[in-house]
Order: structure tokens, then sequence, then C-alpha cells
């Protein structure tokens, strides 16, 4: 059982990790009023700035370029949405039209039609002296890469700042009342500008993380929908970091089971495995109807 | 780039052929896609899943088709493959109207979703229930003949379905501006409040119906092109044509007459870039940013007015 449990978890931790990142970032650009549905724009656009990045200057550079690109994408979606006022939701569809779409054609225009698999500057997992050696947690949550362990340190933080200083409670306060944080005198505009382009940031970061700690690789469209679950991950963890990056690990779990099915040998069709995190996030958003404490403003258009 | 151009545009109207067995024929579930995607939006209903949708009426008409296609005739056969097409489409859309009704997620999240079951689902019927008896390829075998949908011109690859297309079209338009149906829709996608107080409407319904309706035109172009292009399933089916189908909407600003040209202008589109990525060797994928372009053009060029799908909550 362990010999299979421990593989399971492991790879639970590793995939939820560049969830956690689009998440995070979709939590605080959230919490300041706005739903961004283009994080798989800004995921696959973080994938390719990491490859690109990497392939020039090494692993760290990857990371550094993973983020910028995001950030980039993140610039066209405030841009729209906050200055042109144009609605949030097709703008962010257009936006993952757009990431998905520039990507290919950059990846196949740089690397060749055929698009050949090349592999990259990958950092490898690092298992922390002392900490790696306790039974089954250790193997599971200290033998990670260098990006899980900056979670456990950024996750704690992000909480600290969203509930316990002022930053963070503007942030929150133009999340639940455009109207009353301009009578406070916030700039609701530059809030916003600032928590997109942070959640650009961070979906960055997770397309980096997947190309450059966990595939190895780029393919074409291998967000895979990562962007869309990080929007479920959000509502799981009901608008708060540690329940955020807590559901994250639940949906690394629904892609683990892929490898756990593997090892077992059981005999279901597979792609009911690949189904499963679209099917769970489903079934998640169903269950938690009411329970939900969305911000405010994300009913109303965003500007 | 002059050649890439030139090469796009041989593509697209260069010859005859070009015209009617590339640009029309990659038109065709463009219209029915881009219709269901703006009487959706019409209505209030963001819905994203036309591409799944599409899946699950290609899959189910392929089913059929394998099931009995030799034993009834084309006339009973292409109809019945039409009709379980849609309700396939309608169903999968079904879903996500019934979790927005009954538990409120938002359907562009749910219908998203429900694409990437919808892939995994044909990946899982190219290599089960619906493989080709040698069991070597990820696609069905190739369908019945009399499960084949007829072409329009001899010698050209235009099929019913174009018409079909364009039928629906003309209809849905007649249905939003002439009946008490459409001035619900529109009222319902302008303002749910106003259409229940001042309207007596009731809104759920309405939406539902329109959501229906709208997954319904997808399966009926997943139906088509497996009837009238491909004549077998397989993974890569659509080359993206739901989302495609969302610039083909907007780019109408969401009017039924307006798709017509509009799908025949992504269409094209779509069709000059195959030829390009041949012989020019730009990569078809192109096509994504395009669309994307022009969704935000679009945006960008209704600054200020209305937000184009109403208001949602």
């Amino acid at each position: 059982m362990e010999a299979l449990l421990i593989p399971f978890l492991d790879a639970t931790i590793r995939t939820a990790t560049p969830l956690a990142y689009a998440a995070l970032g979709e939590l605080v650009t959230e919490r300041s009023g706005v739903i961004n549905i283009g994080m798989e724009g800004i995921i696959i656009a973080g994938c390719f700035g990491g490859l690109v990045a990497a392939g020039a200057g090494g692993a760290a550079m990857g990371f550094l370029g993973g983020a910028l690109a995001g950030v980039l994408m993140a610039m066209i979606f405030a841009w729209f949405v906050l200055r042109l006022r144009a609605d949030a939701i097709i703008t962010g569809t257009a936006l993952t039209l757009l990431g998905l779409g520039l990507t290919g054609t950059l990846y196949r225009g740089v690397f060749g039609l055929e698009g050949a698999a090349l592999g990259t500057p990958s950092i490898a997992p690092v298992a922390i002296p002392g900490l790696s050696s306790i039974p089954v947690l250790g193997p599971v949550l200290f033998t990670q890469s260098v990006m899980t362990y900056l979670l456990y340190l950024l996750v704690p933080v992000l909480a600290w700042w969203l509930m316990r200083t002022h930053a963070g409670l503007a942030l929150r306060a133009v999340g639940e009342s455009r109207a009353a944080a301009l009578a406070a005198g916030l700039d609701v505009r530059r809030i916003r500008w600032g928590a997109i382009l942070f959640g650009g940031a961070m979906g960055g970061l997770c397309g980096a993380t997947l190309v450059l700690a966990q595939v190895g690789t780029f393919t074409e469209g291998m967000s895979a929908g990562r962007g869309f679950i990080a929007i479920a991950i959000v509502v799981l963890g009901r608008w708060r970091a540690v329940g955020t990056a807590l559901a994250a690990v639940v949906f690394g779990g629904a892609f683990a089971l892929q490898y756990l099915l593997q090892a077992a040998g059981w005999a279901l069709p597979y792609q009911l495995f690949l189904a499963l995190p679209y099917l769970l996030t489903l079934v998640l958003l169903a269950a938690l109807r009411g329970r939900a404490e969305a911000p405010a403003e994300l009913a109303s258009p965003a500007e | 780039m002059t050649e890439a151009l030139l090469a796009l545009w041989d593509g697209a109207f260069g010859s005859s052929y070009a015209i009617w067995s590339a640009t029309l024929v990659r038109s065709a579930p463009l219209l029915l896609l881009g219709l269901g995607v703006a009487l959706a939006f019409r209505a209030g209903v963001l819905n994203i899943g036309a591409e799944g949708q599409f899946l699950l009426g290609a899959i189910s008409a392929t089913a059929l088709a394998q099931g009995v296609g030799g034993d009834l005739p084309g006339v009973v056969m292409i109809p019945l493959m039409a009709v379980v097409g849609a309700a396939a489409g309608a169903g999968w859309a079904g879903i996500a109207a019934w979790l927005r009704h009954r538990f409120g997620v938002l359907e562009v999240i749910s219908t998203i979703m429900l694409n990437f079951v919808a892939l995994a689902t044909i990946s899982w019927m190219v290599r089960g229930p619906l493989q080709e008896p040698t069991r070597i390829y990820p696609q069905s075998a190739e369908i019945a003949h009399a499960a084949q949908w007829p072409f329009l011109i001899p010698g050209q690859r235009l099929h019913l379905g174009f018409v079909l297309g364009l039928l629906a079209c003309v209809i849905a338009w007649v249905v939003l501006t002439r009946t008490a149906t459409g001035f619900r829709i529109r009222a319902v996608g302008a303002s749910p409040s106003a259409a229940t107080s001042a309207g007596g409407i009731d809104v759920t319904r309405t939406v539902t119906r329109v959501f229906l309706v709208s997954g319904a035109c997808a399966g009926l172009a997943g139906a088509a092109e497996v009837g009238g292009v491909t004549w077998a399933l397989y993974e890569g089916i659509s080359p993206g044509y739901g989302y495609t189908a969302i610039a083909v909407a907007l780019l109408a600003r969401l009017h039924p007459g307006w798709i017509i040209g509009s799908a025949i202008f992504f269409g094209a589109l779509e069709a000059g870039a195959s030829a390009m990525q041949r012989d020019a060797g730009i990569p078809s994928v192109v096509v994504q940013v395009i669309v994307a372009v022009i969704i935000l053009g679009v945006l960008a060029g209704s600054q200020r007015r209305a937000r184009p799908t109403g208001g949602r909550r």
C-alpha cells in the first residue's frame, strides 16, 4: 500500500504546486472584485515564456520569463476591462484564445512546424536535510522543487497580508464595494490594476513551474484547463489564501490519480481519470452553492 | 509576408474548389455554432461550451450511423442523425443549464469543464466502443453510405449541413425579431429583473430553453460534420470550431442574419490558413490569434456601450 501511496501523494503535491500559484493569483484578482477568466491564456503564456527564457538563461531566468509573460497578458486584460470597460468574461475568453494561439504559432515558428518536443533546463526536487527523512511526510512534502517550498512561505504571508494589513484591507474593500471604497478615498482602479498584474505574475509562474519543474518540456495547449480549474479552486478555498492552497492539493490529487491508476493497473478506461479534475470541478462548484463567500463586486461589471 | 497572404487568399477564394469545397465547407459548422453562441449570449447565457456540444453531437451521430447505418435508407437515416446530434448537444448544454439553475454554477466555467469532459469522452469512444474493427487506429470506421449526407454541387464537397445552417440563421432571425418568444429572449438578455417584473416573463424557463437550443445548434453542427465531411469520428474532428464560434457571434454583433457573413469570413480564414501552412509554412494556429484579436477589436470598438451580453445577474 505504502509503495503506491507515497508516489501518489508525492505526485499530488507536485501537480498541486502550479495549480496553487495560479489559484492564489486568481484569488488576489477576485478579491479586488474582478474575475479573470483569461487565467488559462496567462498560464500558457507563462509556459512559453518560461521555455524561451530558460533556454536563453537557465532555469532561474525561466521563472522570471514566465512571470513576465503572465504580466504582459494580464496588462492586456486590465487595459480592456478597467480602461475600455469591456466585459470581463468575454475579454478573458479572448485572452485565453490569444494565449493558446500565440504560443502555438510562436512555438511552431521558432521550433519548427512539426513542433518537435524538446527538453529544457529544469529544476530537480531537493530533499530538505532532516525533514525529508520523516516517514511518509518527508518524501511527500519535503522532497519537492524549490517552487513548492516557496509556496510554504508564500501562503502564510499572503494570508497575513490579506487579512491583517492595511493594503490587504484596501484590496478586500474594493472587492466588496467599489462605491464604498471610492468614498473612503481608495484609488479603486489602481488597486485593481495591481491585483490583476499580480494575478498575471502568479499565473505566469504557474506556467513556468509546469514546464520547468513538472513536465520538462513544452507542448501546445499544455495548460489543459488549469486556468479554469484555478477559478474553481478559489471557490473551493472560499476566497482565503490557506483554503485556496489546500483546495489546490485536492485538485492535485485528482490529476495524480492518473499515475496511481497506471501503477495499480485498474481496468478502467484512463480517459475517465483524464476527465476527473473537470468532473470534480463541476461537482464541487455545485456542492458549494450558498456557502461561497464571494467578493460582492464580482457580480457587477468591473471598471 | 506577401507570399503568405497570397496563399491565404488562394486557399480561401482562389478557385471554385477553394470556395465550394474549402471555405464554405468550413463555414457550415461555424454557421450553426456561431448562431448557437449568439442566441445564448442574446439571452445573457455565456455558453462557451459549443466545442463540447459539437463533439457530443458528432459522437452520437456516429454511434447512430454505426448502430443502424446499413439498415435504413438515407432519407430516414440523415434526418435521424440530425435529430440525435441536436438532442445530444442540447443534453450536454442541459447539464450546464441545470447546474446554473439548481446550484448557481457559473455557466462560463461549467461549459468549459464540459468541453474537457467531452474531449475525454471522444478519446475513449475512438479507442473503445466506436473504434474501427481492426482496432489499430484511434478512429471509427467509415459510416455507411446511406448515412453520408448529400453533396449539393457535383464535384464539390459542399454538403447539406451548410443549407441547414443558412436555414437555421433565417429562422432564428425571424423568431428573434418577429415573435413573442424572440421578444422574451431579448428582454431576458437586456435585464432579467425588468423582464420578470414588467414583462411577466419566466426568466428561468426562457434562459433554460435558449441554453438547450444553443446546445442543439452545436450538436447539429457536429452531426453534420460527421455526416457531410469526415464520415468517421476521430479526436481532432474540430479544430477549435467551438471557440471560433464565439468570434463569429461577436463579429456578427449577435445578429442571426449577420452570422451568415461572419461564418463565411471565418470559414475562409480557416480554409486559407490551412493552405498557408501547406504553401508558405505559416502555422495554421495563427487563426486563433486572429480570432482573439477580432474579439478584442470588437470589444474595444463597443466600449462604453452596454455590455454585449446585457445584464447577466
